[in-house]
């Protein structure tokens, strides 16, 4: 720790004294010290490695940049991330969409994996309940994101291979694959482009929001 | 943001039937706490914490009674609610917790390094996290006002707010995903808005705090740290710049917020 620490430190010196000593250094010299901060501060720890917190994507620079100026990102620049997260969406083969809703609903209960107490072949959960309220009877639900109970009844969802379906079920699928394709710096993670949850998981998911059958659509 | 309770909330809900046994469990858990409102087992920290200030301990058979806290040698009152600051025998900003360990080491001899890579709750961890507990409690009802004077401070703030908008890892989380708003929830766990006062006075000034739900004492190292784990991001060393540059982003957003720490924690 001493000798990252005496590092970090010759670095904050330097832009110090660049900014001068009574002044508050600019915002270009912070990113410059916040930098050197997190390479002295964390180390790789099994799963989680040091590029996580050192090699944030562009998706995640611009909207942090955004997110510490306080203000949205401008819509051109928006528009380009979201882009390029919807390009980036994995559409599940031979258009086969929608999955288990049982099994669904457990993956949206458990918010297991990815961390460094996490093995690398472990089960990975949705985290869904952490942020949604979802079905009816589970009341331990956050609030971060919209309510999704009764999310396929609403849209008019009765028939899941009806061609008046396919909109919303591509819609569903590509927003829990990939969020930023439809908000740039919407706070619900990547499950699908980000690896958290499998090809298997997201059809388990989309048919726990659409299935006229699952309980969110009672 | 509660592991711990979240793990049991969702261990809980894979039984049939979900709901009837997690209410149970969420009802237990408010019963317990407001059992244990009237006596804090932050308590028996505090005492033991207390004892270990006058104890001489180390290779140099000393106390840590000259120890300075930022308010000059062996001034324990209201030194709290002025972490972190910056100390010039050290030339950096220090915690409470970082400080510590530089007293221990310069006054006792130990292992400052060897302190810092030994896990919460083991060997002199313990001693850190009960000597952090009485401390805080010293300044118990005093009002946060770390200084911002020295330019480190400044710098440590700037550094801070930028680490807590920070987004990264596989699933995008940043401090303030869950911090960054006003009356959010995880599951039924409510988080305090930690970009201002009241809720950095909630969420900071409550540290260190005892945790029912697992029966343990939390020092502010401990609980940053698991608030990255659970961000799924690599391991934050204890005292290590970045966490200390967070609680001096956390602390001067807590000013007029009175502290309440050591506090009982879910």
């Amino acid at each position: 720790m001493k000798s990252n620490t005496k590092w970090t430190l010759s670095a904050l010196a330097v832009a110090l004294s660049v900014a001068g000593c009574a002044m508050a250094p600019s915002a270009a010299e912070v990113k410059t010290m916040t930098d050197a901060v997190i390479k002295s501060s964390f180390t790789s720890k099994g799963i989680a490695t040091l590029d996580r917190a050192t090699k944030p994507d562009e998706t995640n620079r611009a909207c942090s940049e955004a997110d510490t100026a306080g203000k949205p990102l401008d819509e051109k620049t928006a528009k380009a991330i979201e882009e390029a997260n919807f390009a980036a969406i994995k559409w599940p083969a031979g258009g086969y969409y929608i999955g288990d809703f049982k099994r669904g609903e457990k993956i949206a209960q458990s918010g297991k994996g990815l961390s460094w107490k996490d093995k690398a072949d472990g089960v990975n959960g949705g985290n869904c309940y952490n942020c949604h309220k979802i079905s009816e009877e589970e009341i331990s639900h956050g609030t971060i994101g919209p309510s999704l109970y009764n999310y396929g009844k609403i849209r008019g969802v009765k028939d899941l291979y009806a061609p008046e379906s396919a909109a919303i079920v591509q819609y569903t699928w590509g927003k829990i694959w990939n969020a930023k394709a439809y908000n740039a710096c919407s706070l619900m993670p990547r499950a699908g482009h980000s690896g958290i949850l499998t090809e298997a998981q997201v059809k388990d998911i989309v048919a726990l929001l659409l299935d006229p059958k699952s309980p969110v659509n009672k | 943001m509660k592991a711990i309770f979240i793990a049991s909330a969702l261990a809980v809900c894979m039984l049939p039937p979900a709901m009837a046994q997690k209410s149970a469990a969420i009802s237990a858990i408010e019963e317990y706490r407001a059992l244990l409102a009237d006596g804090n087992p932050a308590e028996l920290f505090e005492a033991k914490g207390a004892d270990l200030w006058r104890q001489k301990r180390g290779p140099k058979k000393a106390s840590l009674e000259a120890c300075d806290l930022g308010l000059g040698a062996g001034v324990v009152k209201g030194a709290f609610v002025q972490l972190p600051r910056y100390f010039a025998d050290t030339s950096r900003v220090q915690d409470l917790e970082s400080r510590l360990l530089t007293c221990m080491s310069s006054l006792q001899g130990l292992d400052e390094k060897a302190i810092a890579k030994t896990a919460f709750g083991k060997g002199e961890q313990k001693n850190v996290t009960a000597l952090a507990t009485w401390i805080a409690s010293e300044s118990r009802g005093e009002t946060f006002k770390l200084p911002q004077a020295h330019s480190q401070e400044k710098a440590f703030y700037e550094v801070g707010k930028r680490l807590f908008f920070q987004r990264g890892g596989p699933h995008d989380f940043a401090c303030a995903s869950c911090h960054g708003s006003d009356d959010q929830r995880i599951r039924l766990q409510d988080l305090p808005n930690l970009t201002k006062n009241p809720g950095d006075g909630i969420g900071f000034a409550a540290w260190p705090a005892y945790r029912v739900g697992n029966g343990q004492m939390w020092g502010m190292q401990q609980r940053l740290n698991d608030c990255y784990r659970q961000q799924r991001f690599p391991f934050p060393g204890f005292g290590s710049d970045a966490t200390i540059a967070l609680g001096v982003y956390l602390g001067v957003n807590a000013a007029g917020a009175k502290s309440i720490a050591p506090a009982l924690k879910r």
